[in-house]
């Protein structure tokens, strides 16, 4: 690597470290409920219109009712917008109505923060869907994660209540106060930086060679921001941010991949505060990065080797030459880790190893660093399991943040961390066997299967991303997927909400000697340790058929 | 029974193992099996790979290999059926004992004045009965009427006859003891079939033994992995299948080596001796003659983290003691010594006899020959004096010499014409301030100076209580005694806290405080006044002196009937928990080895030219023989460690009192990377030996 690719990776995690506390005390308060002065005005103004009692105060159940009520409507609402978009207006190049069930997969994918793209955006979608639809999504869907995450800590805080704040009162204020203003800021400097934001029709031009070539246009720049942003990732165009009219500058692509992480990493910072202990935030915080670094470090070591099958050329088939080696393995490693599924180069054209690095970040179960709040509070269920553990370890019923640990808070920590792992192997156990399954696959032997594989990841761990050469588009894989990015979604939520719930009635248990302490290194080890071996030992099976066989194969020079 | 053969089973006896041998084998009974969802798993698969072997045979083939993994597979069944089984083997042999015991005794039941003879069974509480020397006490009660010396050895293991008595705090008596002296009457607390000894039994047998609720969290988690596990290895059959058509090369994923391998994979090593860990932790309480009365109370035992005790008997020696003389300016401390020796002479309290041991050994005052004629005045809590009163002899005059409290002694001390010195009121005000208690002596009009008496605190106590410190547990001692001695013993003792002053109702309120605060409050008490406390408590251990009332509210006896005993409580709690959690780890962890050996063992054969083996035994890391030897290995493995972990099991990971993060490091190293380590070492010389014997291709 060269010295100025050293200095781009420095200056990213300086400012991704610096940012992070800022940003997160932010978080923090906008969530205690602080009043933001000229703004708290069109707060009162929603609450007013949509008759929500901003002081009173949900039980979980409750809480997860809105919830799920609130993500059922985004569905029908972009699923609807989709099949009427013909009759509707901003579609200056007359896209036709969207098949039912690519439709489907859509809204699904959207309102779970996933982004899973079965369809191409400028040959499917009218600048009416992508704005109203999914860029409302793209909030909203963040906003939910934002608001697990404050009522989980609320249930960490609080001693012996059942109340969890508002949900309502949760989604306006992280959806008003945090993401609007920060997408508007990004989306003000990306458009600065040649990312398109206009309502014209596709531009035909004749090129050097004198073919004609249609350039798609539209309101990109704010999609863009917000699918950096709030870990969406759902580009404004088919290949999404290896689009030049996505990600047009080095600026772009840095500000772009800090993007990313800036949320979860802040959402980490914030949950500690607002569970009362910065220190464990701080330790849930380290290890995420250690992961990170590390699974950075493994990448960037395969990919700037050279390809055996490719007359030992680098890895930069199906990479932005614009962008090169270090920043398109950066940008695919926070994407995953984050489950952001933004690319700015296609996965599947990573070494095989790298290849494998992507996948293994969301089998992890999304935790490093995770979505806008869906990474911390899945990183907390990883954590309870680790206090319990370790309680066992040192002898003492275990304590999380100074609630005890019981029967039942295991049973909600391994439904949301065992449950989307289970249905990941069986949809891609079913669909690597059967006919609907395999006519998908534009690749052969290994590759092919670590195809199925990352897809089912992608959509189960709700990241989004896609290994690209699956042609997802089929009636199979639109319902299979959908379902995946369901389960993943609210088999995390629901235990979690839970979690919350039975956490919140406890009484408060003071540490003593006795207690293994939430944060500190042995902490951040043995979590890293947990959440490693569990991911490992759950899909270590599946991948050594996929990515590591290839990885073998490579070796012997060949390549699929 | 004697408690010397009692604690002296070894783990191992050659006739508890037998029996467990025997016991290993009725429990492969589905009923017994299926309380165990990890086994069962490795049961089922046993089942269905014999029906394999059987098919095989019917159909005149025969795979060796097939039938050794069924061999292994139900070894690991019945390996973990012994643990068990040794496990509840002691604990039956003691039940029996017992039983033996509670023969059916006659009970001479009291109705007005006459007496009646009737079968202990048909007792009721509240009935009284009479018991002479040579009865067996029909039934648990407290004494009423009486005292008697009583031989408790059946329920203690000690020899030594105890006294009970009616009144007080030592009225309890438990049904089936032998009174051997006098005669008690006896009112019954405890119907028949509910009496202590009944509930003895049923605890050491283990029969109503309480799934805990850390064992039922535990419990659930490692179900959670075992369906993982088995979803990881099916959903496997169809990616190998896609592999298999992609290479056009056969895998070795066949039904036995994925049945290997889900077994080896779910968590079978603990799974295997989660039973047997409980019912040691309850083994282990009863071996330091503490008789738990549930397993929750055990494991709450753990995370005790406030200790309330009684100071005395428990803290300080039952008694003050003398401990230095303080003479009043001019007078030299011989003459006062000389003084308070001859004043205690007959006085016979542990205090009197204290302060002539005193003067013994530090002014080397001997004891001496008392002229006849001495009168000796006794201490009564009305003159608050005492003393002696020796006859004019050989040309000496009489003296009157006198020890006790202050003001008793300022009097007697002007009534006989002296002068009392006022140095003498700030000294015993110096002296009380320390926490200690004065005595002033004189001699005549003279007075001298003062005796003080302390509160002597146990030796070593301070080192039990820094250990408790260490393992996170706050001491508050309780004492009836004002707040300044208190606070000087406290510090003297090292509590960290105390309270002064306690009447029972305090005591409630403390530990109610304490809990609502968060914490697990463990307390020590004997007397019917501190049942409530006993009751309100988490841990409550009651000595076994103690009233019915006491042993009836605490959730612990403890025979012994020793304070400091809880220390032990709590280690055998927290290695309740450690040994579970370090066989969770040990188990996860092993499972890194045996993917290494499995995975590399079924797929090898992909993409593999011919007579070569493919690309992915590059995952075959510790160079095994043959995927066959391979998969045996692992799985003879894996029925082995859980015979080589009984012991580990029984006995419990050790337990030093250090901080939660070292005890962590230091079993994260041994049962987490050694469980990392060993399995490949282990492996690699299962598979040696099966390639050298022969027994796989």
């Amino acid at each position: 690597m060269r010295y100025n690719s050293w200095i781009e990776l420095s200056l990213f995690f300086l400012l991704l470290a610096g940012l992070t506390p800022l940003l997160g005390s932010g978080i923090a308060a906008i969530l205690r409920g602080e009043r933001v002065p000229l703004m708290d005005r069109a707060e009162r103004v929603i609450y007013s219109l949509c008759r929500i009692d901003p002081g009173r105060e949900m039980g979980w159940k409750e809480y997860a009712f809105s919830l799920l009520m609130f993500n059922g409507l985004g569905i029908i609402a972009v699923l609807v917008l989709q099949l009427l978009q013909h009759h509707l207006p901003l579609n200056p190049q007359g896209l036709p109505r969207v098949p039912v069930l690519l439709a489907l997969n859509t809204a699904v994918s959207f309102a779970t923060n996933t982004n899973w793209q079965a369809y191409s955006g400028e040959s499917t979608l009218s600048y009416l869907v992508q704005m109203l639809g999914l860029t409302v999504q793209n909030f909203l869907s963040a906003a939910t994660g934002i608001a697990v995450m404050a009522a989980l800590s609320r249930g960490i805080a609080r001693r012996k209540t059942h109340a969890l704040g508002n949900f309502w009162v949760d989604v306006t204020r992280s959806t008003l106060y945090i993401l609007l203003p920060l997408s508007l800021v990004l989306a003000i400097i990306l458009s600065s930086q040649g990312v398109v934001q206009n309502f014209s029709h596709y531009l035909t031009v004749k090129t050097l060679e004198g073919f004609n070539q249609v350039l798609p246009l539209g309101p990109a720049a704010s999609q863009i921001a917000i699918k950096q942003l709030g870990t969406n990732g759902g580009g404004f165009f088919g290949v999404n941010s290896a689009h030049p009219f996505e990600n047009p500058t080095p600026l772009s692509n840095f500000l772009e991949t800090l993007a990313i992480l800036l949320i979860p990493s802040a959402c980490a910072y914030a949950f500690g505060l607002l569970a009362g202990s910065r220190k464990h935030g701080v330790s849930l915080l380290a290890a995420m990065f250690a992961v990170f670094i590390l699974c950075l470090g493994f990448a960037l070591r395969s990919e700037l080797k050279t390809d055996p099958a490719l007359d030992n050329l680098p890895f930069l088939e199906g990479k932005e030459t614009r962008l090169g080696i270090m920043p398109s393995a950066l940008w695919a490693v926070a994407t995953t880790s984050a489950s952001n599924g933004s690319v700015n180069a296609m996965h599947s054209s990573l070494s095989p190893f790298a290849g494998g690095i992507t996948m293994f970040n969301m089998m992890m179960g999304e935790v490093i660093f995770g979505g806008v709040g869906t990474g911390v509070y899945t990183m907390v269920l990883f954590a309870v399991l680790t206090v319990f553990i370790a309680g066992l370890m040192v002898g003492r019923t275990p304590e999380y943040l100074g609630k005890k640990i019981e029967s039942r808070e295991i049973v909600y920590a391994v439904i949301g961390v065992l449950l989307p792992g289970l249905f990941i192997l069986v949809f891609a156990s079913i669909s690597s066997v059967i006919p609907a399954g395999l006519a998908s696959l534009s690749n052969k032997g290994p590759h092919g299967l670590s195809e199925i594989l990352y897809a089912f990841t992608s959509a189960g761990q709700n990241n989004g991303s896609a290994f690209a050469g699956l042609n997802a588009n089929t009636a199979y894989y639109n319902i299979l997927t959908a379902a995946a990015m369901l389960i993943g979604r609210y088999a995390v939520i629901i235990p979690v909400m839970a979690l919350a719930g039975s956490l919140a009635g406890k009484k408060y248990t003071p540490p003593s000697t006795g207690t293994f302490p939430t944060h500190g290194v042995l902490f951040v080890i043995l979590l890293i340790g947990v959440v490693i071996i569990i991911g490992a030992l759950t899909f270590f099976p599946a991948l050594s058929l996929g990515p590591i066989l290839e990885h073998f194969l490579m070796r012997q020079g060949r390549r699929f | 029974m004697k408690t010397a053969d009692k604690k002296k089973l070894s783990l191992l006896e050659p006739r508890l193992v037998r029996r467990a041998v025997r016991d290993a084998f009725l429990k492969l009974d589905p009923r017994v099996q299926i309380k165990n969802p990890v086994m069962l798993v490795v049961f089922i698969s046993a089942i269905w790979l014999s029906l394999i072997v059987l098919m095989d045979l019917i159909r005149g083939g025969f795979s060796s290999f097939n039938f050794q993994i069924a061999v292994w597979l139900w070894f690991t069944v019945l390996f973990s059926n012994f643990a068990t089984a040794i496990a509840e083997g002691r604990g039956k042999a003691q039940a029996e004992t017992l039983r033996a015991m509670r023969k059916d005794t006659m009970a001479r039941r009291l109705s007005g004045k006459t007496e009646q003879r009737v079968s202990a069974a048909e007792l009721k509480a509240g009935d009284l009965v009479v018991c002479e020397a040579g009865d067996v006490i029909p039934g648990d009660g407290d004494v009423v009427e009486g005292i008697a010396s009583v031989d408790e050895s059946a329920i203690t293991g000690e020899s030594a006859p105890v006294v009970r008595e009616s009144g007080g705090d030592r009225s309890a008596v438990t049904g089936g003891t032998r009174v051997l002296s006098d005669r008690i009457v006896v009112r019954i607390t405890a119907a028949a079939g509910n009496s202590f000894l009944d509930r003895m039994i049923s605890m050491v047998e283990g029969a109503k033994r309480q799934i805990t609720p850390n064992e039922q969290a535990l419990s659930i988690l490692l179900l959670s992995l075992t369906v993982i596990f088995i979803f990881a290895v099916a959903t496997l059959k169809g990616f190998s299948i896609y592999s298999e058509h992609a290479s056009g090369s056969n895998s070795f994923a066949t039904i036995p080596v994925l049945l290997s391998l889900i077994v080896c994979l779910i968590p079978t090593t603990i799974g295997g001796l989660l039973s047997a860990i409980g019912i040691s932790g309850m083994d282990r309480m009863l071996r330091k003659n503490v008789l738990a009365l549930s397993g929750k109370a055990v494991e709450a035992a753990g995370d005790i983290d406030v200790l309330l005790l009684d100071k005395t008997g428990t803290i300080t020696l039952g008694n003050r003691m003398a401990t230095a003389f303080l003479p009043v300016s001019g007078v030299p401390v011989d003459r006062l010594a000389d003084a308070a020796q001859l004043a205690s002479f007959s006085d016979e309290t542990p205090e009197g006899r204290s302060i002539v041991v005193l003067a013994k050994d530090k002014y080397q005052l001997r004891g001496r020959e008392l002229p006849p004629g001495t009168r000796f005045l006794a201490f009564s809590a009305k003159t608050r004096i005492s003393g002696v009163d020796l006859p004019e002899q050989a040309g000496k005059p009489g003296r009157s010499v006198r020890k006790g409290a202050i003001e008793a002694v300022h009097d007697f001390v002007v009534s006989a014409g002296g002068k009392f010195p006022e140095e003498l009121r700030a000294l015993s005000a110096e002296v009380a301030r320390a926490g200690a208690t004065p005595l002033a002596v004189c001699d005549g009009p003279d007075a001298l100076g003062l005796i003080v008496l302390k509160d002597v605190v146990k030796g070593g106590i301070r080192e039990r209580f820094a250990e408790l410190r260490r393992m996170g547990i706050r001491t508050v001692m309780i004492t009836g005694d004002n707040p300044l001695t208190a606070a000087s013993i406290a510090a003297e003792a090292g509590v960290d806290d105390f309270l002064a002053e306690a009447a029972p109702e305090v005591k409630l309120a403390r530990i109610r405080e304490e809990q609502a605060g968060g914490h697990l409050v463990a307390m020590i008490g004997d007397g019917t006044n501190d049942a409530p406390a006993l009751a309100q408590s988490d841990v409550g251990v009651a000595m076994n002196t103690g009233t019915q009332a006491a042993r009836e509210a605490g959730n612990m006896v403890d025979l012994d009937s020793n304070p400091t005993k809880l220390i032990e409580v709590v280690e055998t709690g927290k290695q309740l928990l450690m040994t579970r959690g370090a066989l969770t780890t040990f188990s996860i962890a092993n499972d890194v080895s045996k993917y290494f050996a499995i995975l590399p063992a079924m797929f090898a054969g992909l993409y593999a030219a011919s007579g070569s083996s493919g690309p992915l035994s590059g995952l075959n890391l510790m160079r095994l023989h043959s995927p066959e030897s391979a998969v045996l290995s692992a799985v003879i493995f894996n029925a082995l460690i859980i015979v080589a972990l009984i012991p580990l099991a029984l006995r419990g990971v050790r337990y030093r009192p250090l901080g939660a993060s070292a005890i962590l490091r230091k079993n994260l190293l041994i049962y987490g990377l050694g469980g990392l380590a060993i399995p490949f070492l282990a492996i690699k010389l299962i598979d040696l030996l099966l390639a050298a014997m022969g027994l796989v291709r």
